[in-house]
């Protein structure tokens, strides 16, 4: 789906929801309040301009309360790669985004991530990855990284790689990986409209990050959960 | 027996920095390495497996007050968040919301996600980042050690922006992208890898101290590190709307202010500093007194 | 990766009473070195895991100097090898042994 076809099945009555060099932000009427929706659009890298700006709309509808939940909805590239945004400081402002929707979160206002196209590294972790909810559309592909540089850096055949691919889900790129290994928590029908699905999400929001516990039981991350519960444990008795 | 706290952070391994870290003998590992709670995933790229892959974590006292501690090996794989590697981490931020330490200590030393456990790894980072917004909503301090030679990149770049204070040395850096990544994706025009004074200016502790992306700069010792941490506990922000207010206010008058240079010393320049030529070269002492005289560069903005 | 495992009689039990120690790091041309008195005071085992294949020639007799000098009776002997010297395996071992001794 594009994100025009995303907004106008969520938002059947329009909306006021714009993109501006690849952001997204705004909102729409949604259930009997208001829906806000930041995003990113048409592969654009996260640069530390884009970050400020989507985490000044976070922090504007945290100020304005209400419980108005947050949908993320991403089709971005990577963290934009270059020396100034280094320079100036680029962790700070992904980390800062990542912060303002982990807080909106936390203070009532329920955050959804949706990745409807491609998304990778620090623009994934600041975003999509910091909604208490992450969903996909058919066709979404996020990866950490492409398989041809996992061959570069790993020096192994890209051959050899895409074989092993097939049954290790935990290296690989693509959507059906990151369901497996628990940070997706499910793929919506884009044949039903979004709405209903993303109300049905909210209402359903687990307490506690459960990302561990659906990375277990579907295999992708076979220990995490376990290991994390351990320490837990130990720590409880030390 | 020489004195620990004396040894460079630099050159320590993960272990040795916690023993002079902590209060002596006082460090009680959690899974520790008899367990051998290894990679199950290395092995099918034929890669050496560490007992504790990377990640030691465990409870201690600083300074008689009961912390919870966290070291990256960066020798082994880079310092890279793989799946044990990362739920070690994760496990002891839940430890924390429950025990309420008087800190959480991470001793970063990262080259970022572990390619071989790519989606693990991400997804680790993920839950560190939630998990360190809860413990700090919570009232604990989770402080950043920065000064390890695999630095303190990729999604380590973006925890330690999500601490609530960071000390870091002449030898850490802290960027999303490394020099190599963006020489490899962008070109050496845009990035020269190799030109090692350009990554200290754009990336390193002196840098990242005077622009308010860390807020101590420290001597490369185990000591100077310990000191650090026991006095940035004590000046902890707390995570709520006002923080990240002034911190969005910050980021913004950042960009304002310095959008449009091109060097660190550029910056520098336009903080006030004399000669910025001569920051690279300075002694702690020296640097801390130019902190002083510039004033501004102390925020709780964080 | 290749697996190999040694068993070795010991004339006597090593020195000390610590339980367990752990040296070294996986790095290339470095190993971690895991020990724990775990076994009967004459006995020794050392297992390895190593990427490099076929040198289990130089690993048995690396090992079985080690055990001659330092008569580790009593330890259980765990090595991740990342490629490591036969001298740096050697040091790795009698530091090893030297932390158990306390």
């Amino acid at each position: 789906m594009t994100l025009a076809e995303i907004l106008a099945s969520l938002f059947p009555d329009g909306h006021a929801v714009s993109v501006a060099d690849g952001l997204v932000s705004g909102d729409g009427p949604f259930g009997t309040g208001r829906l806000a929706v930041i995003g990113i659009d048409a592969n654009t890298p996260l640069g530390v301009e884009g970050a400020a700006r989507l985490s000044r709309h976070v922090l504007d509808v945290l100020r304005r309360g209400g419980g108005t939940p947050i949908l993320v909805a991403i089709d971005s590239d990577s963290q934009r790669m270059s020396r100034r945004d280094e320079l100036l400081g680029l962790n700070e402002y992904l980390a800062h985004l990542a912060k303002a929707l982990l807080l909106a979160d936390a203070s009532g206002h329920p955050t959804v991530g949706l990745v409807y196209g491609h998304t990778a590294a620090g623009a994934f972790i600041a975003t999509a990855l910091a909604t208490r909810v992450l969903v996909g559309l058919p066709g979404a592909h996020p990866s950490v990284m492409d398989l041809p540089s996992v061959a570069r850096v790993t020096k192994l055949p890209l051959e050899r790689l895409e074989a092993m691919a097939k049954d290790t889900p935990v290296f690989a790129p693509g959507l059906d990986n990151m369901v497996q290994t628990g940070a997706v928590q499910a793929v919506l029908d884009p044949g039903q409209p979004l709405g209903p699905q993303i109300t049905a999400l909210i209402d359903a929001m687990p307490e506690s990050d459960t990302r561990d516990a659906l990375g277990r039981s579907r295999a992708g991350r076979p220990v995490a959960q376990e290991i994390a519960a351990q320490v837990v444990r130990d720590a409880s008795l030390a | 027996m020489t004195d620990p706290g004396a040894a460079s952070w630099y050159e320590a391994s993960a272990r040795a920095r916690l023993d002079g870290l902590l209060d002596a003998g006082t460090f009680r590992e959690f899974i520790g390495p008899e367990q051998r709670r290894m990679s199950p995933h290395l092995p099918l790229f034929d890669l050496p497996r560490a007992f504790d892959d990377g990640m030691i974590v465990g409870a201690g006292r600083l300074d008689g007050q009961a912390v919870l501690v966290a070291a990256q090996e960066g020798r082994f794989m880079g310092g890279a968040f793989g799946e044990v590697h990362g739920a070690k981490l994760v496990g002891l931020l839940r430890a924390a919301l429950a025990r309420k330490p008087a800190a959480v200590l991470i001793l970063f030393d990262t080259g970022g996600v572990r390619l071989q456990e790519a989606n693990a790894g991400e997804t680790a980072i993920a839950e560190v980042m939630r998990a360190i917004a809860q413990v700090r909503a919570a009232g604990v301090p989770v402080i950043g050690l920065i000064g390890g030679r695999a630095g303190c990149y990729g999604g380590g770049g973006l925890i330690a922006g999500t601490c609530s204070r960071l000390a870091v040395s002449e030898g850490g850096r802290i960027s999303v992208s490394g020099p190599e990544v963006i020489e490899t994706n962008k070109g050496a025009e845009e990035f020269d890898s190799r030109d090692r004074a350009l990554v200290w200016r754009t990336m390193g502790g002196k840098h990242r101290r005077l622009t308010g992306g860390a807020d101590a700069f420290v001597d490369d010792t185990v000591a100077a590190f310990r000191a650090a941490a026991l006095r940035l506990i004590g000046t902890a922000p707390a995570f709520d709307l006002a923080t990240l207010e002034a911190e969005q206010a910050r980021l913004e008058t950042r960009i304002a202010r310095f959008g449009d240079c091109r060097d660190g010393t550029e910056i520098w320049a336009r903080l006030g500093a004399n000669d910025p030529a001569a920051i690279p070269a300075m002694t702690t002492a020296e640097f801390d007194a130019l902190l002083t005289q510039l004033g501004e560069t102390t925020h709780d903005a964080r | 990766m290749e697996k190999l495992t040694f068993r070795h009689t010991t004339k006597a039990p090593l020195a000390g009473a610590k339980a367990q120690a752990i040296t070294g790091v996986v790095a290339s041309g470095n190993l971690e070195v895991l020990l724990e008195r775990t076994l009967a005071p004459d006995a020794c085992t050392v297992e390895i895991e190593t990427p490099i294949n076929g040198y289990g020639d130089v690993w048995e007799a690396v090992v079985a100097d080690f055990v001659a000098r330092a008569q580790p009776g009593g330890i259980r002997i765990t090595v991740n090898d990342g490629g490591a010297r036969p001298d740096t395996v050697s040091l790795r071992l009698l530091q090893g042994a030297r932390l158990m001794e306390v």
